[in-house]
């Protein structure tokens, strides 16, 4: 293997370049994850400067705990799909017509569990139909989302009447409390069933061959297809699973209000989209965190309340946000730039 | 049928046409075991589509495909990797954010039955592959270096071990060296040389006579979807062979 190894010529000067170079996409990869981990530690020394007495109490966390998980379940199911180098816009309208279904199914039907089954079957079916029309037929999946994203929100529009059912007799049921329960009397039971999904996908993404698929058909489709990864599959399953756990969220969402409403799934679009974004997940593809997603949303979860609280008027939450997922995006390029 | 053993690759009278554009006239083509064949051309010479036919993404409107002697008759792009036939393309080989030890099983994974990948085996693979095949141990790679930080070369070198690493009889390098800086090509080279030394088949496809010329055992000049000129490296210098390359782009023969 002589004739293999680099000539003595060029082996100096290149080993000191690449070295440090190595170092640096080491020292970035961990740079990406501990600059999101910084901001969500400097928001909260803020809110706690800000209102110490709130905020050095349980409660306020007990809250968050209670509202965050339904973006933050989607928001990590949306970053394989944007690791895909994809795209979904109609996932908040999956997650409505899925908590329709679940509503209305057990309302009428008396069985929550079956009305659980079937939404969740209803979320993957969205899914699947995206994925279908993105690596089958060959649309592009901004455009195709765009169309199942009114879609959907139409079709639950003419089935409810815009009605709301409400969701009160399945208060004590075991799926109640198994879904949204406070355990200890205090925290909910959703933010285990978050964290829970967040290790589902941290697992299938940096442990399982379909993660590394996913990762690889984002990264350059061409060579993951030359490669033998079946990217067409990929690309469906990436949409399936956002089509299935938006539906978890929808019926966690039901669950813990009791009720449903018809506007369920408004307003998820664009904190979910940047807590992925906001956690380093690129826009490129290829590269992403679950970890980062996690954080991500959490900060965007906890924004509005912590601005309220401390004080400053609501007014202030839209240009908060917008500050920080200017900022966050920016330090994620500049360290990716600097790798 | 013995004849037919002596070669790796065989490919007899075929003929491509797309459209009205005859872009193989039944060319004759062969590849030996254990040789490294510079195949020659300008753009448009056939190159590309003479090395789809082999590698199954084209099927030839005439004539025969023979690998270690036996027929092809179903081209598709799997059937020609189940053979061992892996193309390396410049641009097309390699994830660039992801890690090196990644990469190298890309496609092909080394996993539980569950399919749970097996890191640290992949890992201690991918740096057994890395020293002993391309010789990195200097460069501070680590199988977990992103490949983003590799230059040109050293990508290749990636794909050509990966390859290799996968059992394959004969590697095809389109254009490789393209846009490669002198010492990048070098390593190229270094790497093809490789090939040969593990008893593995080359093709290394250029318009660049310079650059194949120290790697290959064989020369094949393409003009206008056919062979034109054949040489063995000992019988013709470098000097020789630009010559007989020039006349070709002049009158497109070669008076042998």
């Amino acid at each position: 293997m002589e004739s293999l190894s680099r000539g003595p010529t060029t082996k100096k000067p290149k080993e000191k370049k690449t070295k440090t170079l190595r170092h640096h996409l080491k020292l970035s990869e961990f740079k990406l994850q501990w600059s999101i981990f910084a901001v969500l530690a400097a928001l909260f020394t803020l809110f706690i400067i800000g209102d110490p007495r709130t905020f050095l109490a349980p409660d306020i966390y007990y809250s968050f705990m209670s509202t965050i998980p339904f973006m933050a379940i989607m928001a990590l199911a949306l970053t394989p799909v944007i690791i895909c180098k994809e795209i979904d816009l109609s996932f908040p309208s999956i997650m409505g017509i899925s908590a329709w279904m679940f509503a209305s199914l057990s309302a009428s039907t008396g069985n929550p569990t079956l009305a659980l089954v079937i939404s969740l079957i209803t979320g993957l079916l969205a899914g699947f139909l995206n994925g279908i029309l993105v690596a089958k037929v060959g649309l592009p999946s901004l455009i195709v989302t765009i169309g199942t994203m009114f879609f959907w929100k139409g079709l639950v529009l003419v089935f409810s009447a815009a009605g709301g059912i409400t969701l009160v007799p399945l208060r004590g049921t075991v799926l109640f409390k198994s879904l949204v329960g406070r355990i200890g009397g205090a925290v909910p039971a959703q933010a285990l069933w978050a964290v829970g999904v967040a290790f589902l996908f941290w697992l299938i993404l940096n442990r399982h061959k379909c993660g590394t698929h996913i990762f690889f058909t984002g990264d350059n489709i061409e060579s993951a297809r030359m490669m033998g990864i079946p990217v067409n599959r990929v690309r469906i399953l990436v949409f399936t699973q956002l089509g299935f756990f938006a539906a978890f969220a929808g019926i966690l969402l039901d669950l813990e209000m009791s009720y449903y409403w018809p506007t369920t799934g408004e307003g998820y679009l664009l904190g979910t989209l940047a807590s992925v974004f906001l956690g380093g997940t690129s826009v490129f593809g290829g590269m992403g965190t679950i970890f980062g997603t996690f954080v991500g949303s959490i900060i965007i979860g906890s924004l509005e309340t912590g601005i309220v609280t401390i004080g400053l008027s609501g007014y202030w939450t839209n240009l908060i946000y917008g500050l920080l997922i200017v900022i966050s995006v920016s330090i994620h390029s500049i360290l990716r730039r600097k790798a | 049928m013995e004849a037919k053993n002596e070669k790796l690759v065989r490919m007899v009278n075929i003929s491509k046409y797309f459209g009205e554009v005859a872009a193989l006239k039944e060319e004759n083509f062969e590849v030996g075991y254990n040789e490294v064949v510079g195949l020659i051309g300008d753009n448009g010479a056939g190159k590309s589509t003479l090395i789809k036919i082999l590698t199954g993404v084209h099927t030839p409107d005439k004539g025969r495909v023979y690998f270690k002697g036996e027929e092809i008759t179903y081209h598709s792009v799997e059937r020609a990797r189940e053979l061992g036939i892996e193309t390396v393309y410049q641009e097309r080989a390699l994830g660039e954010q992801q890690a090196l030890w990644k990469n190298i099983f890309m496609g092909r994974e080394m996993t539980t039955h569950l399919g749970f990948l097996q890191v640290k085996k992949a890992k201690k693979e991918t740096d057994k592959i890395l020293k002993e095949v391309i010789g990195f141990t200097a460069a501070g790679l680590t199988p977990d270096s992103v490949v983003k930080g590799l230059s040109g070369g050293e990508k290749q070198g990636v794909a050509i071990a990966r390859a290799l690493h996968f059992k394959a009889e004969l590697i095809i390098l389109d254009e490789p060296t393209m846009a490669l800086s002198l010492s990048e090509t070098k390593k190229v080279l270094n790497f093809v040389k490789g090939i040969k030394e593990q008893g593995k088949s080359c093709i290394f496809i250029t318009h660049n006579i310079y650059h194949v010329y120290p790697a290959a055992d064989r020369f094949v000049v393409l003009d206008r979807g056919r062979t034109v000129g054949e040489f063995i490296k000992k019988d013709i210098s470098l000097e020789e062979l630009v010559d007989k390359l020039y006349l070709v782009a002049r009158t497109g023969e070669i008076s042998q």
